[in-house]
């Protein structure tokens, strides 16, 4: 089964002539997702790896009513457009990758595709992948394996790291959610967390986290609440930051002694979950809850 | 990127704020001149343009009862650094006579999805002062972004922290201009602490403003030179110049990788593996070789990092790209060398190994390894 993505993903690439979206095109291909077609403006009637390229989402929805997926490469000052567009034009699924849209844009096309029905997982994000099936993303495919566990992650890099880890040691996974690094973002954990407690195939679920904002203590209150049933093992990235400093990128900052380290710890450990001290202690903690 | 006090002040007073009468003095302008020619009325506040919090108390702002007097503050505070950096700019306001104290702000509600305002009759102080210490008198209020903050709200806000009569009106507009200047600047925070209250009317004493830095580009009028002062060192700087996310911190292990939760997993596995790191150094998503060169070479220069240790696992980020970068930094580089332990996996890990160790640097596959090697390496 899994969730988001799978065998029925039929994906548009926005943004899929620049140099991230075709090269990404190409791997998703090699994968075997379905991707139908792409939209840069001004483009419209060349080939990328063999989709063909529109000028719209709509010219190329008219031509390929199949797709019901949209991933955005469109760079930062285009990409809030790209996303209207998209929800616009019907797409009830649309993946952002792209890094650096300012907040107040991203803040007013999460509403409005919620409003719309939408789901839109990032920005600032890898993408999802069901492993086997669909990847919707820019995550190095051959770290994935099919399986039980379910993974949702706001840290793309360690999101490959602890799925590697995990196939290594013989345990797959049902989905892969990245759903970003930015301090807004559409899906969030719990949201996720949702789609999984009704996905028969998920036993399990790891949950990556990072400092700042406090999704994971949103979480853990979820699971509290009896709302998240099945067993839950985390990992937190950012133990050891100074308070006060941007690491990276903006959603791991430590503001007014909400989101540090010990807190989400504390806050994750009291729902039942196990944390890992590092990505490599995840599959040992899998496999006892499994 | 936080604007100066006098930028927020000119920013607020286009949409209506009430501000105190005030002039910039930029260092190096005739100090005495300007004075005198602005129409001042003393007694004056002479304020220190740093973007540092602590200001008040670390001395940078001045009451002058004269013009005479005036002029040799601005003239001491010139010289005068607030947590080691001397200001570029100061603030020379008419003083207003004030009793009372108020708090507000705009900031982003991350979980809620919503634009959120603070306000509490009890200002003058930090916001996380106010919240430990008299956390009934703060009132929360979500904006619906699509919707905007409408005239009812803004007095429903007032009203709830207790202002009476027309004084209600005056600071609900006061909140409206605030959401306007918040939605037009892409604000990550307005704030206006404190402000007062003068007959009927208030007035934004000190205010602050923070850009959204993704949305910076949109206002090159903003385009000053920015002392951020104090709080960031001058390697922190010069990374901010090459466009790299760096901290600085305490120990001797050079940190870079790609992506915030894996450079901060790598500075987390130093500790755990009993080193501690020289800094944090995120390369960010889908860097190219040129960027991976600055990096490296950053780190090579940095004198804190006596070893370096690269933690790549490429998605968007291409390996190869990646082992071009290094081998290009180290081509380039003419100084002392330093032990490198670089991990690469993920999208290209192949052609990123093959070509590290055609060049001679041995490459892991589990970071693990090159970690214990590159603390090892440091000492």
């Amino acid at each position: 089964m899994a969730i988001l993505v799978g065998r029925d993903t039929v994906v548009l690439v926005q943004g899929i002539t620049g140099r991230e979206g075709s090269f990404h095109t190409k791997l998703m291909l090699e994968y075997g997702t379905r991707v139908v077609a792409g939209v840069t403006p001004g483009k419209g009637g060349g080939e990328v790896h063999g989709v063909k390229v529109y000028d719209s989402v709509q010219e190329a929805l008219q031509e390929h009513p199949e797709v019901n997926t949209s991933i955005v490469f469109v760079p930062a000052r285009f990409a809030s457009d790209a996303v209207y567009e998209a929800v616009d034009a019907g797409l009830k699924l649309v993946v952002v990758i792209t890094e650096g849209i300012p907040v107040h844009e991203t803040l007013r096309f999460t509403n409005y595709a919620w409003r719309k029905g939408a789901i839109v997982v990032g920005p600032n994000c890898p993408g999802v992948i069901t492993p086997g099936e669909a990847k919707v993303g820019i995550m190095p495919g051959h770290v994935f394996s099919r399986g039980p566990v379910g993974i949702v992650s706001r840290s793309g890099t360690i999101t490959y790291e602890i799925s590697y880890a995990l196939t290594k040691e013989g345990i797959g996974q049902s989905t892969v959610i990245g759903i970003g690094g930015d301090p807004v973002v559409g899906l969030t954990f719990t949201e996720a967390m949702e789609m999984f407690e009704k996905d028969p195939e998920t036993k399990a679920l790891v949950l990556i986290g990072e400092i700042g904002g406090d999704m994971e203590e949103r979480a853990a209150k979820m699971i509290i609440e009896g709302r998240f049933t099945k067993p839950v093992v985390a990992f937190i990235a950012g133990k050891t930051a100074p308070p006060g400093k941007r690491m990276g990128h903006a959603g791991a900052i430590i503001m007014m002694g909400e989101g540090d380290y010990d807190s989400k710890v504390k806050a994750l450990e009291k729902a039942g979950v196990r944390v890992a001290r590092n990505p490599f202690e995840i599959p040992s903690l899998v496999s006892k809850v499994l | 990127m936080k604007l100066y006090e006098f930028e927020a002040k000119g920013i607020l007073a286009k949409y209506g704020v009430s501000v105190p009468r005030g002039i910039v003095v930029a260092r190096g302008e005739d100090v005495r001149g300007k004075l005198e020619s602005s129409g001042l009325t003393p007694p004056l506040v002479v304020k220190s343009q740093v973007l540092v919090a602590g200001r008040g108390k670390a001395g940078g702002i001045r009451v002058a009862r004269s013009l005479e007097e005036a002029v040799s503050l601005t003239e001491f505070l010139f010289d005068y650094p607030i947590k080691g950096l001397k200001p570029r700019y100061i603030l020379v306001e008419e003083a207003v006579e004030h009793s009372s104290e108020l708090y507000a702000s705009i900031t982003i509600d991350k979980s809620a999805r919503k634009p959120v305002i603070l306000a509490s009759l009890y200002g003058g102080v930090d916001i996380e002062v106010i919240a430990r210490e008299k956390p009934e008198s703060i009132v929360r209020y979500h904006v619906d972004p699509y919707v905007g903050l409408r005239g009812f709200e803004a007095r429903f806000i007032a009203k709830k922290l207790g202002l009476k009569g027309t004084v209600t009106s005056s600071f609900a507009s006061l909140l409206q201009s605030m959401y306007s200047a918040f939605i037009d600047y892409n604000a990550d925070l307005v704030e206006v602490n404190p402000l007062t209250v003068v007959g009927e009317r208030v007035v934004a004493l000190d205010a602050r403003i923070i850009v959204d830095d993704n949305a910076s580009y949109k206002y090159p009028e903003l385009a000053i030179e920015r002392v951020e002062g104090g709080e960031v060192s001058e390697w922190e700087s010069k990374a901010k110049r090459l466009g790299l996310a760096f901290v600085e911190l305490e120990g001797d292990v050079g940190v870079m990788g790609n992506g915030a939760g894996l450079t901060m997993t790598s500075m987390d596995m130093v500790y755990e593996y009993g080193g501690v790191p020289a800094n944090f150094l995120d390369i960010g998503g889908g860097a190219s070789a040129e960027r991976v060169k600055k990096a490296v070479l950053l780190l090579l220069e940095f004198p804190k990092a006596k070893s370096i240790f690269i933690n790549i696992f490429g998605g968007i980020t291409r390996c190869d790209e990646v082992a071009k970068g290094i081998i290009e930094a180290l081509r380039e580089y003419s100084g002392r060398s330093k032990p490198i332990f670089v991990r690469l996996s993920g999208t290209r890990e192949e052609e990123g190994r093959r070509m590290l160790e055609e060049s001679g640097i041995k490459a892991f596959d589990n970071p693990i390894d090159a970690v214990v090697e590159a603390i090892k390496a440091a000492r």
